[in-house]
This record gives C-alpha cells, sequence and structure tokens, in this order.
C-alpha cells in the first residue's frame, strides 16, 4: 500500500499558553520549539504500521510519502519523520499567510494526482488553527471517501479498510473502499488500534509513537525531499478565509482556597449556588 | 432568498439537542431561517422544529439516509442550500457537523468556519470568533466567499428556546448520492450506554485524573451520583485505561461548560484545561497545592482526593 500523509508544522503544542500577541493582533509563537502537529505523528505512525508487519517493522512492506505546506525550516520536521520511517518527502513552498484549509485541500489534491496514493491520512485537527477540514475537503475535491475521527484502523487485504470513527459515546464502524482519505484521533496509536494486512490481529504495538534511531536519523538525509511551488500545486486557489486580529482570552482568576470540604459545599450551596 | 440553512441532526428519528445552537446562531444571524432534517424519519423528527420561528422545515425522509455516512448527507444539504439560495448554511460542532460540514464547503466554493464561539455583525459584515491555540487565542475570521458554511459551539451557543408559531414542513427529495457514496458502507454503531447525562449537555461534570488509578469508577460515581453529573476524564486517566476513552475532557476529547465542573485529581494540563474552563463554576480538588488546575478553579481544595471526595458525598447528602 501506498499511503501520503499530510503534515504540519507548529509551535509546542504542550506551551501553547506562553503565546504572545503583537499590539496588531498577530499571535507571537517566538521561543517554543517547532514541532509537527501531535495528530499528524500519530498519522504517521498509522501508515507505517499499516505499510509493515508488526513483529518486524524493519522491513517495510509498502510506501509513505510525507507532505507538508511551509517554509523551508520545515525540511527540518520532513528530515525527522524521514528518520522516522517515512521512504520520501514533499515540501511544498509557502508561507502560511497564503494557506487556508481549502488551498492545502487543492493543493493536496494535485499532489495526490502525481502521487497515486492508496490513502491520504491526515491528523483529525490542527494543534495551533484547531481547525479540523482539510481531510473532509480533499475528499471532496477528490471524489474519494472519507473517515474522520479515527479510533481504529484494520485493513485485511489493501482494497478496503474498516475503520472505526469515534463520535459522542459511540464508535460508528465503516468500511471505506481505497482510495481513501481517513483523520486520526491520538487513540490510533494505542497498542492494538491498527492493524495491517502483514500484523497478526494478536500484535500489540508499545503504546504511543515510535522514535527514529540515531542510525535512521543518519540514513534519512539520503532519502528524497522534492521541492515544489504552491503555485504550481494550486494555481487557481484563493483564499475563502481571512483572519484578522486576535485576542487574548479572558484570563480566569484563581479563586480561593477552601479550608475543608464542609467549606466547599457552603460556598457552592450559598456562594455559588451550583447545588 | 437570502438566509441561513441549519442543518439538524437526529438520531433514532429524535433531533438532537445540539441542533438547537445551530438555530440559536441562525436568530442571531438575524433574517429568515430554514431547518434541514435528514434521515430515516426525518419527517417526524421535522415536526419538533416547527415551534422555533423557521420559515420552513425541510424533511429529507429517505430510507437510504438511515444511517449517516457524509457522501450520502453532504450532497443533499449542498443541493438544498444551492436551490434555495441560502447565503450561510450552519450546523452545531458535534462528530456530525464537523464531518459534514466542510464537505459541503468543498461543494459548494464556500469558505468554512469551523468551531465558533461568537458572531459579531460589524458594518454588515460578518466576524467569527473562534477558539485556536489550544484555546489561549481568539482568532476572528471573515469568510470572502458570498456563501458561508459555519459550524458552531454547543458550549457557546446556548440551545433555542420555542418561541411559537407554526413553521411549515416541506418535503423534499434527496440528491444523488456522490460516487464515493459507493465505496463507504456503514457497518455498525457501537453504542456506549450511559445511565448518566451526556458530558456534552449536564449540568455538572465531575472529572478525575490518573491519580485515581483502579478506584476511578469506586471513588467518583458515588460524587456524580449525589450531584446528578455527568463523569469525565483527564487524558491521562484515559490513556492509562483507568477511564474509558469516551469520558476525556480536552483538546482531544470533548469540550465542556457546565454550571459546575469538579476536577478530582487533575493536574490541569493546557488540553485538558483547553476543554472545561468555559464552566461556570471550576472546583479542584488535589493534593499538590501547586497544581496548574487550581490557577483556574474557583474553589481550590488541597488535601488528598481518597479522603476528601467520600467526605464531600457525605457532606453533600447532609446538606442535602
Amino acid at each position: 500500500m501506498k499511503i501520503l500523509v499530510a503534515v504540519k508544522r507548529v509551535a509546542d503544542p504542550e506551551n501553547l499558553n506562553k503565546i504572545k500577541l503583537s499590539p496588531q493582533g498577530k499571535v507571537d509563537t517566538t521561543g517554543l520549539e517547532p514541532k509537527a502537529s501531535p495528530y499528524d505523528d500519530y498519522a504517521l505512525e498509522t501508515a507505517l504500521r499499516l505499510t509493515e508487519n508488526g513483529a518486524n517493522p524493519k522491513q517495510r512492506l509498502g510506501e509513505v510519502v510525507v507532505v507538508t505546506f511551509g517554509p523551508k525550516e520545515t525540511e527540518q520536521m520532513l528530515r525527522a519523520m524521514l528518520g522516522t520511517g517515512a521512504d520520501r518527502a514533499i515540501r511544498v513552498d509557502t508561507t502560511d499567510d497564503a494557506l487556508d484549509g481549502d488551498v492545502v485541500a487543492r493543493g493536496l489534491k494535485s499532489v495526490v494526482g502525481a502521487e497515486k496514493p492508496d490513502l491520504v491520512l491526515l491528523g483529525y485537527q490542527q494543534a495551533e488553527s484547531e481547525s479540523n477540514e482539510v481531510g473532509q475537503m480533499l475528499a471532496e475535491h477528490l471524489g474519494w471517501p472519507q473517515a474522520t475521527f479515527a479510533g481504529s484502523i484494520q485493513s485485511q487485504d489493501d482494497k478496503a479498510l474498516l475503520v472505526g470513527r469515534e463520535v459522542e459515546g459511540a464508535v460508528a464502524q465503516v468500511r471505506v473502499t481505497l482510495p481513501a482519505v481517513v483523520t486520526v484521533l491520538d487513540k490510533i496509536v494505542k497498542p492494538k488500534s491498527v492493524h495491517s494486512k502483514h500484523t497478526a490481529a494478536t500484535h500489540a504495538y508499545p503504546d504511543g509513537v515510535r522514535f527514529a534511531a540515531l542510525m535512521a536519523i543518519m540514513a534519512a538525509k539520503k532519502k528524497p525531499l522534492a521541492e515544489q511551488k504552491l503555485a504550481d500545486v494550486a494555481p487557481d486557489a484563493s483564499l475563502k478565509v481571512r483572519y484578522g486580529a486576535a485576542e487574548l482570552p479572558p484570563k480566569r482568576a484563581a479563586g480561593v482556597k477552601v479550608k475543608d470540604v464542609k467549606e466547599l459545599v457552603t460556598k457552592l450551596k450559598t456562594e455559588a449556588k451550583v447545588v | 432568498m437570502a438566509g441561513t440553512l441549519v442543518v439538524a441532526e437526529i438520531s433514532e428519528g429524535r433531533v438532537k439537542k445540539s441542533t438547537l445552537s445551530a438555530v440559536t446562531f441562525a436568530r442571531q444571524v438575524g433574517g429568515p431561517f430554514a431547518v434541514l432534517v435528514l434521515g430515516g424519519g426525518a419527517a417526524a423528527a421535522a415536526k419538533e422544529l416547527t415551534a422555533f420561528g423557521a420559515q420552513k422545515v425541510i424533511a429529507v425522509d429517505d430510507a437510504a439516509l438511515a444511517t449517516y455516512v457524509c457522501e450520502r448527507y453532504a450532497p443533499t444539504v449542498a443541493k438544498v442550500a444551492k436551490d434555495g439560495g441560502y447565503e450561510t448554511v450552519a450546523v452545531t460542532a458535534s462528530a456530525f457537523g464537523k464531518d459534514l460540514a466542510p464537505r459541503v464547503a468543498a461543494k459548494l466554493g464556500a469558505g468554512y468556519a469551523p468551531d465558533i464561539s461568537l458572531l459579531k455583525v460589524d458594518s454588515g459584515k460578518r466576524l467569527y470568533r473562534r477558539p485556536m491555540y489550544a484555546g489561549n487565542a481568539l482568532g476572528w475570521l471573515e469568510i470572502t466567499t458570498p456563501v458561508h458554511v459555519v459550524s458552531v459551539r454547543q458550549t457557546e451557543f446556548a440551545a433555542a428556546e420555542p418561541s411559537g408559531g407554526a413553521s411549515p414542513v416541506e418535503a423534499a427529495p434527496r440528491a444523488p448520492d456522490d460516487a464515493a457514496a459507493a465505496r463507504i458502507e456503514f457497518v455498525k454503531l457501537e453504542v456506549t450506554k450511559s445511565e448518566r447525562p451526556d458530558l456534552g449537555e449536564a449540568r455538572v461534570v465531575v472529572s478525575g485524573g490518573r491519580s485515581l488509578k483502579e478506584q476511578f469508577k469506586q471513588v467518583l460515581e458515588p460524587l456524580a451520583d449525589a450531584l446528578g453529573a455527568a463523569m469525565g476524564a483527564s487524558r491521562a486517566a484515559c490513556d492509562a485505561g483507568y477511564a474509558p476513552p469516551e469520558l476525556q475532557v480536552g483538546q482531544t476529547g470533548r469540550t465542556v461548560a457546565p454550571q459546575l465542573y469538579v476536577a478530582v485529581g487533575i493536574s490541569g494540563a493546557i488540553q485538558h484545561i483547553a476543554g472545561m474552563k468555559g464552566s461556570k463554576t471550576i472546583v479542584a480538588i488535589n493534593k499538590d497545592p501547586d497544581a496548574p488546575i487550581f490557577q483556574i478553579a474557583d474553589y481550590g481544595l488541597v488535601q488528598d482526593l481518597f479522603v476528601a471526595v467520600p467526605e464531600l458525598v457525605t457532606e453533600l447528602k447532609k446538606q442535602g
């Protein structure tokens, strides 16, 4: 199976409470380490699991191509992903100002046209914009089926996937015939969430994503990393949404410490009036 | 006609309450709005929505739509929106709305404002506010296309109350499926049965962290029972397997904004706070006085939760 994984570089998602706003209302992430959006790391892990036998991950049994839209600096993230196990990388040269969900979806459509993957995987949501749209828009532009909020994926024959979609209080199981677009939740990197056709149903992965070995990081420097121009992959795309000045949310002030349970209940009853 | 088309979500033949948040948004936009109800039994469900001031309720009742598949729903939503000349298509940002709306937007060539928390109209121009950066910034988004597709947060758009009147129900046919519909098949829905109120709609939420370990249910359930609360959990508690994944509150889980949120043994990672800081009153119980959760809690109790929670249950019953 050939899988295209679309990824985005963001400021350290664990420290987004340290962002600042410029006087013009532009979000300033200076000082925060750039990283791949976490759900995109999970998408890469999913792609690797689908193209290997879990018992012998060194042997690649498919191809994984990672693609990002961003400036030259995002190549560091792509190199790291090549070290983790992706086979090739593509960077579509652009800056965030030129992008919205639809521009990215249109650009991805032409990358898909050239690469012809069986599956496109994305994180279900991007950590900075908190938007959840590119996968669905891409599926529409391609005329492909979509399975969002995937918490589990099983491939029996690489022609169709059984996907468990986590919706409120339930799992909706769908069978998608490839090619398709799937967006993944964090639950997808649980030990038994993904089974490729090569992996025994009993196999359990370590919890979470894999990390690159030093040797693999060195070897990844020789893996292909292609560059394309946004104007070439999305020539007729124009921004459909625009962001103005952002605001900081109102600070929630720390309240009071109560000395014991009795005082807590009294305050909840007489002051907050919520019980 | 210009106006707003609200897409309703139904479940087992009933309109989901979350739909009423999108109705509230439509009222704020002003001007006429219609509600579209799709699915098996939509004609009957449509009757639940006739008292909200909609110009009409459009029912697409078709057995082929009995289970939700985006590739079957999106073509009908787009066709009704286009044929009716609606300027805005609105859904509530549930799993249903978030899955459906971007595909509809792409079909209509429309800009999409996801997960908005506030609408502002500024000299005729609509601005949509939405939380970004794990809730640490509020972005203002403008859509530059003539048609807008919007999903609204249930936590910030309160459920609309009936306003009386009787909107006419109009039947409409299903549009042809996307070609992609032939390549997706709904297999089954595994519902997690719960006697408790839904997390997104509960008045009180009791949430637990990893420190509860195997005693998660044993300690928290009596408290949730005493308060009539839904149960939630931190990501760490879910990851460790102490709580089922559907309880997760936070950026990756559910966003909640109840009247009362009780955080038990939760340190307050930013991704958790992003999912609950809209709560009206926050109580934190944690033995670590430096836990970040205390910075946003209205009432903090520094105590071992295994002592405090049973005591709290007893005290609530006593003072109840």
